[in-house]
């Protein structure tokens, strides 16, 4: 009999019959060939990208993975000649103040949503998922024109409002509020807990490793949002790292530009991957937090 | 007990105090510009000029009579059918792969997480690269002895190879969505079933699966959503071509409204759109949630 | 379980004010936000054209006259905002009471933020605009005509060299020119040599073009293309060379005086040049589209040894590939001389009125000046678009720039309804071809038929609006 073992997240195997082993460690075996295989895969085009951005410019076409010979040289020009330290800050400010709202939002709405039963709900869920449908390219024009109205234009104001409370991110806490089961909940009201202690020692412990997941998905989602900040930021003091790559961009499609763009986004993907990793520990402490054993 | 304030009525003024501010967001930022998409799809309106006229259902008439617009409506759904699908299934897998593994779990989750944070843009250039006739994917070809192929060139290839894109960058998304909702099965559910005798993929059909439901349904129509949304990648790999095998809806929107400054026949298309994906997720929100009362 | 079964007493209302409490925060944070950034961001004027108007029209200038300020817009290029930077400084040294504010557009995006500012109200007073969107903008009623007095047609025509015309429509000017391009042959030396070709002797006619291509042409064992004889990428400059170019060269005409009729198909001409162009690729083979992605990059890396491309292209060329020899020559010519031209022209637009419109055409005028257009050559290295300028021998008898300006007496410049929808056209028919295997004059023939669909449309409103 396989038994696994409920410590965290780690699955540990008692074994007695030598066969069952054996098979068992083949499949670990089997898990990490196949996970190492569709590694490579992921890793490919974004080792390709970095490898780019240290050839040098005459090189930048060749079809080495790894350059023959390396240079710095678009790094240090990513942040000598172009703002760049700028646009990171912009949008790290613009996307992290996204995230704080959108969290809070989306947990509070996704709870009512999810554990309440109330007049219209229905409605109400299907507004909100409704929202979701219309590309925001058809968008910026109706959100321009609010923005000029109310003066909002060329702002970090501007460029956040469409984002403080998202859709995605209420649906996404109602999913996994609904995935409680009920069962934790009438259990906690027959042993007479109020509901604000259901919702703050029951689902919020449970739901943590979501929060830590929406919050991963907003941050990086603004992080990288391009087509409305292009649109409502004027200044190149304000503007934000995809919008500033993309004036780096040109008619002549040169690759010295090319690679730049290149250098920006290998240079900005690293503070993603720190945020991801940060959030991480937060997934695997919630779990840790559940309680459950 | 003051009548005015009893449980019941607080718990109504809590909810519906929580829930103005977001609806009054909603109606604000997302409702009302889609009404005046509405509006606007009634009228012939040229962005630079400020005259709209009135031309009732004519773009309407004019987007079904346009073969691209059709075009980009089968391959649309070419993009929902082959994407969504492909997306989750091995979103799923490495999920549980993942879940299934003690050593390097973080550098794998990172490693898989990577693609989907990278910009889009630099990377479709990339995978430009790689894609090109004499690019490394023709080179592998050669090399087992198969025919070079047109690849992004190629009318039947390409959009399935915009696709691998798209999923290849999706995929860290999902399977972040999966593992948080495979770690949120309280243990003590598998647990029983283990010490009941059910094996693992038991344990996967008959605890796991159900209780991903919620979670399957989410990933479902926000994968949809984005499928039926398909216009980053599109646009960057192949800009709807060759001979407009992979122009998606939102692509034929954004060229109708900012290459011609069409915004009259932009926005029906707008309609159109939007009320496909609406219907599709009531049905995806029908069909899923009943399943569940299994 | 022992934590959830703890009792708590029951506080919806703890609830309620925790939600209050939270709210208060977030909205503070935004207020934080809005103020410390209208702060920064209404500084630099809310929008573009925001910062003028009732401020300015107070003042006098130390000239005596009101003071103005007119917004100009055009995309980002370095090489193009430096020296506009620089021109502007001159004139407003000249003209101390106008203020010339310059706004940078990204070059991929330059149409969608002109789409989502113009409508809202936030417009330039003079724009700079490719020549094949002109058409588009006019047809909207954006832009105004030029103002007889400063720019009369007469003079233009003289000044000028005829292709600049395309800028002319109703009878109008409507936008002009610092610097034009003209496409030219660029070919590498190099792979010349290597094929035991003569560099001096770039081929001069259709045929040799062909001959020389097949020469140039370098296979692997796989039958893969290692070094393209002829860069082919119907999407880059081809369909220029195609119906600025070829066509005419053929004896042909690509649309009637009137711009009303596509004249591709009247004559064999049209088909003639088709077929010419779509054999490189499939009948002769010396060359495929997307060949290390693009027509550029292949020549730019020494893997295509001819490509027709545009004066434009010389400064990416000396910046990304330093070691390249390559030589330029006019465009091979058949039964005529031709090649296309292009350029972006400052239009001005129907938001300058009185002062800012006279600002507006003195600034125009400053920078199609004779000077101006030296500069430009200089800094930007386009061609200068007034014939005595360009034609002056320093510029004539330049290694590299002289091919281009050689050429412009005989440059067209098509008129493009529609700029896009006309080069997809073209593609599509072209992949038709290649693709599908459909015959030549098959697609041919769809596509003029699409195309001049387009032209009646564009004239079916033009005329409604008379």
């Amino acid at each position: 009999m396989v038994k696994y073992a409920a410590r965290g997240d780690r699955s540990i195997v008692e074994e007695t019959r030598p066969v069952a082993v054996i098979g068992s460690r083949i499949l670990t075996w089997l898990n990490y060939v196949m996970l190492t295989g569709g590694a490579v895969v992921m890793l490919f085009p974004f080792v390709w990208m970095i490898a780019t951005s240290l050839k040098y410019t005459e090189d930048t076409f060749t079809l080495q993975l790894i350059p023959s010979r390396v240079t710095w040289q678009h790094y240090v020009d990513l942040f000598g000649s172009t703002a760049f330290g700028n646009w990171a800050l912009n949008s790290f400010i613009v996307a992290a103040i996204t995230t704080v709202s959108v969290s809070f939002f989306g947990t509070l709405v996704g709870y009512i949503l999810a554990k309440f039963t109330f007049a219209g709900k229905a409605f109400i869920f299907t507004v909100i998922l409704s929202t979701l449908m219309i590309p925001t390219e058809m968008l910026i024009i109706p959100w321009y024109f609010m923005s000029a109205q109310l003066g909002w234009v060329d702002s970090y104001w501007g460029v956040l409002f469409p984002g403080v409370i998202s859709a995605f991110g209420i649906f996404m806490m109602k999913q996994f509020m609904d995935s409680v089961p009920q069962d934790l909940l009438d259990a906690a009201r027959i042993d007479g807990m109020g509901e604000w202690g259901i919702f703050q020692r029951v689902v919020l412990p449970l739901v943590r490793p979501a929060i830590a997941t929406l919050c991963i998905l907003t941050f990086l989602g603004n992080w990288n949002s391009f087509i409305w900040p292009l649109i409502i930021i004027q200044s190149p003091e304000l503007l934000t790292i995809p919008v500033g790559l993309a004036f780096l961009s040109s008619e002549l499609k040169d690759s010295s530009s090319w690679v730049l763009i290149m250098t920006g986004a290998a240079v900005s993907v690293l503070p993603l991957i720190a945020v991801f990793l940060v959030f991480q520990k937060q997934i695997v402490r919630g779990i840790a937090m559940t309680g459950m054993k | 007990m003051n009548p005015w304030f009893s449980v019941k009525k607080q718990k109504y003024v809590f909810i519906y105090s929580c829930l103005l501010i977001p609806l009054l967001f909603f109606a604000a930022i997302r409702l009302l510009p889609m009404l005046y998409s509405f509006y606007v799809g009634f009228h012939e309106w040229d962005l630079l000029s400020s005259e709209q006229t009135l031309v009732g259902m004519d773009n309407y008439t004019a987007l079904f009579k346009d073969d691209v617009f059709v075009q980009s409506l089968s391959n649309t759904a070419v993009y929902v059918l082959v994407g969504v699908p492909g997306q989750m299934a091995l979103g799923l897998t490495i999920a549980l792969l993942l879940h299934r593994i003690i050593r390097w779990r973080t550098l794998f989750r990172t490693i898989y997480f990577i693609p989907f944070v990278t910009s889009v843009v630099a990377v479709s250039w990339v995978f430009r690269w790689m894609l090109m006739p004499n690019g490394i994917v023709n080179h592998m070809l050669i090399s087992i002895g198969v025919d070079p192929q047109l690849l992004l060139g190629s009318p039947t290839q390409a959009i399935y190879l915009v696709i691998a894109a798209m999923i290849w960058q999706g995929i860290g998304f999902q399977m972040l969505i999966f593992l948080t909702g495979l770690q949120q099965i309280p243990r003590m559910y598998v647990d029983a079933a283990s010490i009941d005798g059910a094996n693992a993929w038991q344990r996967f059909v008959h605890i796991s699966l159900p209780l991903l439901r919620p979670v399957l349904v989410f990933s479902v129509i926000i994968g949809s959503i984005d499928y039926l949304q398909s216009f980053t990648q599109v646009m960057n790999m192949t800009t709807g071509g060759p001979l407009n095998s992979t122009i998606s809806v939102v692509l034929y929107i954004y060229e109708l409204a900012f290459k011609q400054f069409n915004l009259g026949l932009a926005s029906a298309a707008t309609v159109i759109l939007f009320g496909f994906i609406l219907l599709l997720s009531l049905l995806q929100l029908k069909l899923l949630n009943r399943k569940m009362d299994y | 379980m022992k934590k959830i079964l703890c009792k708590t007493e029951d506080v919806p209302t703890k609830f309620v004010k925790f939600v209050w409490v939270a709210w208060l925060s977030v909205l503070l944070i935004v207020l934080t936000v809005l103020g410390g950034c209208s702060g920064s961001g209404t500084g630099g004027g809310v929008g573009v054209g925001g910062s003028k108007g009732a401020g300015d029209a107070g003042g006098l200038a130390a000239n005596g006259k009101p003071k103005v300020t007119i917004d100009y817009w055009q995309y980002q290029f370095p090489a193009k905002v430096e020296l506009m930077n620089k021109l502007i400084a001159q004139f407003q040294a000249r003209h101390p009471h106008i203020t010339v504010k310059q706004t940078n557009f990204p070059y991929d995006q330059f149409n969608e933020k002109v789409a989502a500012l113009i409508p809202a109200g936030k417009g330039p007073d003079m724009i700079n605009l490719y020549y094949g969107w002109l058409p588009k903008y006019v047809a909207s009623g954006y832009l105004q005509p030029l103002p007889a007095q400063s720019f009369s047609v007469e003079q233009v025509e003289k000044e000028f060299f005829p292709f600049v015309s395309s800028a002319k429509l109703n009878g109008n000017y409507y936008a002009l020119p610092t610097a034009v391009r003209t496409l030219a042959l660029f070919y590498n030396t190099d792979l010349f040599k290597q094929a035991k070709l003569d560099p001096k002797q770039p081929p001069a006619t259709w045929a040799e073009l062909v001959d020389t291509a097949k020469k140039l042409t370098v296979k692997d064992t796989n039958g893969q293309f290692v070094i393209e004889g002829f860069a082919w990428q119907p999407n880059a400059q081809l369909h220029h060379w195609y119906r600025d170019a070829l066509v005419h060269q053929a004896g042909g005409q690509d649309i009637s005086d009137d711009r009303r009729r596509v004249l591709w198909g009247e004559t064999e001409a049209g088909l003639e040049a088709f077929k010419y162009l779509l054999d490189f690729a499939i009948v002769h083979k010396v060359g495929i589209n997307n060949f290390y992605t693009d027509d550029i990059t292949a020549f730019k890396t020494g893997h295509a040894a001819m490509n027709i491309g545009g004066s434009f292209h010389l400064a990416a060329l000396r910046k990304d590939a330093p070691n390249l020899k390559f030589a330029i020559a006019p465009v091979p010519a058949y039964k005529e001389k031709a090649t296309q031209a292009s350029f972006w022209a400052n239009a001005i637009t129907k938001n300058a009125q009185g002062a800012e419109l006279e600002a507006a055409a003195l600034f125009l005028e400053f920078l199609t000046s004779k000077d101006v257009q030296e500069q430009w050559v200089e800094k930007v290295g386009e061609l200068p678009a007034k014939k005595d300028v360009a034609l002056q021998q320093k510029y004539v008898q330049d290694e590299i720039l002289g091919p281009f300006i050689q050429q412009l007496s005989y440059a067209n410049a098509h008129f493009f309804v529609d700029e896009k929808l006309e080069r997809d056209y073209f593609i599509e028919a072209v992949d038709l071809v290649l693709l599908k295997g459909v015959p030549y004059e098959e697609a041919f023939k769809q596509l003029v038929e699409k195309t001049q669909k387009l032209y009646d449309d564009y004239w079916a409103k033009q005329d409604k609006k008379k």
